[in-house]
């Protein structure tokens, strides 16, 4: 393991964990509103299948998705002054939490419909393929999303036209507040995948590495041979669904025990034990998170509202 | 024979006689020939030639690449169309009929149609969209609705129903050249009906237009309907009624400027839509002909629609709950003569 690219990794899902706090701070504050779906927890699969792409590919995600946008690059002050609803969000205020978009990055995505990405990801695919371009389409979805016929649909017409889509099924275990054995007949979902004669792999989603070398096998494998491929990485949601959620459904010492897996402090664990991950590596790492996270509260504070007499615009382009 | 030996025969001034199944597969051909973008997918469209046969031939002038037939999967295979429009194509989506395109809905509400706005104008989804629609085919419920309105609703839509071969071609070029998503809804019944195409007319994807004169009565209608609307304004002249027919085309965004235009020359309005009554086009164009031009009525607005039933199979019970040409004229003639 190379240090500096260690560091990266752990100072992405720093970067995720802490924008994810004082999101929820801000949330308390009335700073935000609507519906805020928090990524803590699940940071080490955004930062690790993140590394595996390049500029030209492709990324489609979820309505929980701060953590794919931070990762893919997204300036950090360009998504908190979304969730202030500003026009210097990266989707000027139109979109908020569950819609963060930036074409030059080519993340088209934020999608708040359950497996509403998984077509559209099939389809940029397509575009990929039918213009001679090597670009992989990497979609991120969860395991609520296996319910929908949408997920079918899309796994069967990209694997029948050999698209090159990496399908990332997040499986942090609930759709929203329903365990995945109370809304799947089978559990194993990488069997799903296969069922349409699709590559599949499972992974575990709480090691940044692990999720860092499933996904450069499956971006390489597709780039090599064509034709989708799907990876599960298995997670946990610390936090409730959203902001609203008195959680129910599940037990206090559930979350603690993968608590205890925490990708974060886990990887941190790991860096330090192989002697990785000086103190003042750490200090400074840390530091420079928190500085990077004060001037994208600063940076959306101070953005501009849209003008209400140009709420209409961009319904349509002509 | 197909629509590239059919034009060309016969010509006069730019002007040929072809059917509205070949306007629209010419204009097709003309679209994949001159624009390596473009490429047509859907249920059947390749071997099959289409369910209406518009695509045959297509295949095998453009290859499977181009010409793609599709699972039975409308959410994917529409939402595929949007991601490839996404990535830099020009797809025309074929959607079997527009019962089918109910299960690519979501694709549709809450994608095509809400991506650029929710992206902040950042995201252009050029995708174009056909469908069958309507009845009289003796298809039953679940193959014979008209559902456009629904679709005219929707924000971040174009919504057209061309109804004459011109149109049928010109509006597919038209909608291809359009930056946002379009929807074509073409009448099942008018495939086999042929008109004289002139393929030099303009690309205009803004106006009604007026199919026939006239200065009693406004005949506004769409798609399916036209033809009854203009055979009951020939059969209207007997009784020295002048009806002027406006064909809305476009039916989101609505013209209602050449509407208003047309009841303000002759006062009195008839709207002939096949859809069901309740919540209905016809309701939205009465609603701003009431909001537009209160004072220039006449008589109150007047509207032929289906019954509000589930369409039926037996061809007696479909004709009773179809707009026909005697029912409209019937409304024309109450409203005219009935004014004092």
């Amino acid at each position: 393991m190379h240090r500096e690219h260690a560091h990266r990794l752990l100072r992405e899902m720093l970067r995720i964990r802490r924008f994810e706090e004082k999101a929820a701070e801000l949330y308390t504050l009335g700073k935000i509103r609507g519906f805020l779906h928090l990524y803590i927890g699940e940071e080490a699969v955004a930062v690790g299948a993140m590394q595996a792409l390049e500029p030209e590919d492709a990324v489609v995600a979820t309505y929980r998705e701060h953590g794919h946008a931070l990762a893919r690059g997204i300036p950090a002050g360009a998504l908190m002054a979304e969730l202030f609803g500003k026009a210097s969000g990266c989707s000027r205020g139109h979109g908020g939490s569950m819609h963060f978009f930036d074409t030059s990055r080519r993340f088209y995505g934020g999608y708040a419909i359950v497996a509403g990405g998984l077509p559209i990801a099939t389809g940029l695919a397509l575009a990929e393929t039918m213009q001679g371009r090597r670009g992989v389409v990497a979609c991120f979805f969860g395991d609520g999303a296996v319910d929908e016929g949408e997920f079918a649909e899309s796994l069967n017409l990209a694997a029948l036209w050999r698209l090159p889509v990496v399908f990332v099924c997040e499986n942090n275990l609930y759709a929203m507040g329903t365990a995945l054995a109370r809304h799947q007949a089978q559990t194993d979902i990488r069997l799903k995948a296969e069922a349409f004669g699709m590559p599949a792999d499972a992974v575990d989603g709480m090691d940044v590495l692990a999720v860092e070398a499933a996904m450069r096998r499956a971006v390489e494998a597709v780039r090599r041979d064509g034709g989708p491929r799907f990876l599960e990485a298995r997670t946990y949601r610390f936090r409730a669904h959203s902001m609203a959620d008195p959680e129910l459904y599940r037990t206090k010492a559930e979350v603690e025990e993968w608590k205890r897996r925490d990708p974060v402090a886990a990887f941190t664990a790991r860096l330090r034990a192989a002697a990785l991950l000086a103190d003042a590596e750490l200090a400074a790492l840390t530091a420079a998170v928190e500085a990077d996270l004060e001037a994208a509260v600063a940076f959306a504070e101070a953005a501009p509202w849209e003008p209400v007499e140009d709420v209409a615009k961009d319904v349509y382009t002509a | 024979m197909g629509a590239g030996r059919g034009r060309g025969e016969g010509r006069v001034h730019g002007v040929t006689r072809v059917t509205y199944r070949e306007a629209i597969r010419g204009a097709l051909r003309d679209a994949l020939r001159s624009d390596q973008r473009v490429f047509l997918m859907g249920e059947d469209v390749g071997r099959y030639g289409g369910a209406f046969a518009v695509s045959r031939g297509l295949l095998e002038e453009f290859g499977p690449e181009r010409v793609r037939d599709t699972p039975l999967s409308e959410s994917a295979f529409v939402g595929a169309g949007i991601g490839a429009a996404l990535g830099g194509m020009r797809p025309i989506v074929e959607v079997m009929t527009v019962n089918f395109s109910l299960l690519a809905l979501d694709q549709i509400v809450n994608h095509a149609a809400a991506l650029r706005y929710m992206s902040g104008g950042q995201l252009s989804v050029p995708l174009v969209v056909r469908m069958a629609t309507g009845a009289g085919r003796q298809l039953a419920a679940q193959h014979s609705h008209s559902l456009e309105n629904w679709y005219a609703h929707i924000p971040g839509i174009k919504v057209l129903a061309p109804a004459t071969v011109t149109d049928g071609r010109a509006m597919l070029l038209a909608a291809l050249r359009d930056p946002d998503p379009v929807f074509l809804f073409e009448h099942a019944t008018l495939y086999p009906l042929e008109g004289d195409l002139d393929e030099a007319a303009p690309l205009d994807l803004r106006r009604a237009a007026v199919r026939r004169e006239g200065r009693d009565v406004s005949l506004v209608t769409y798609g399916g309907s036209l033809p009854k609307a203009l055979a009951a304004a020939e059969q209207l002249t007997a009784h020295g009624i002048a009806a002027e027919v406006v064909d809305l085309r476009v039916l989101r965004p609505l013209d209602m400027a050449s509407v208003l235009a047309s009841v303000a020359k002759t006062h009195r309005v008839i709207v002939i839509d096949e859809a069901w009554r309740t919540g209905s086009l016809a309701a939205e164009v009465s609603a701003q002909i009431m909001e537009g031009a209160f004072y220039e009525l006449d008589r109150p607005v007047a509207r032929v629609c289906s019954a509000e039933v589930p369409m039926p199979y037996a061809r007696h019970l479909e004709e009773a709950v179809l707009p026909q040409v005697d029912t409209i004229v019937a409304t024309a003639r109450a409203l005219v003569g009935g004014h004092g």
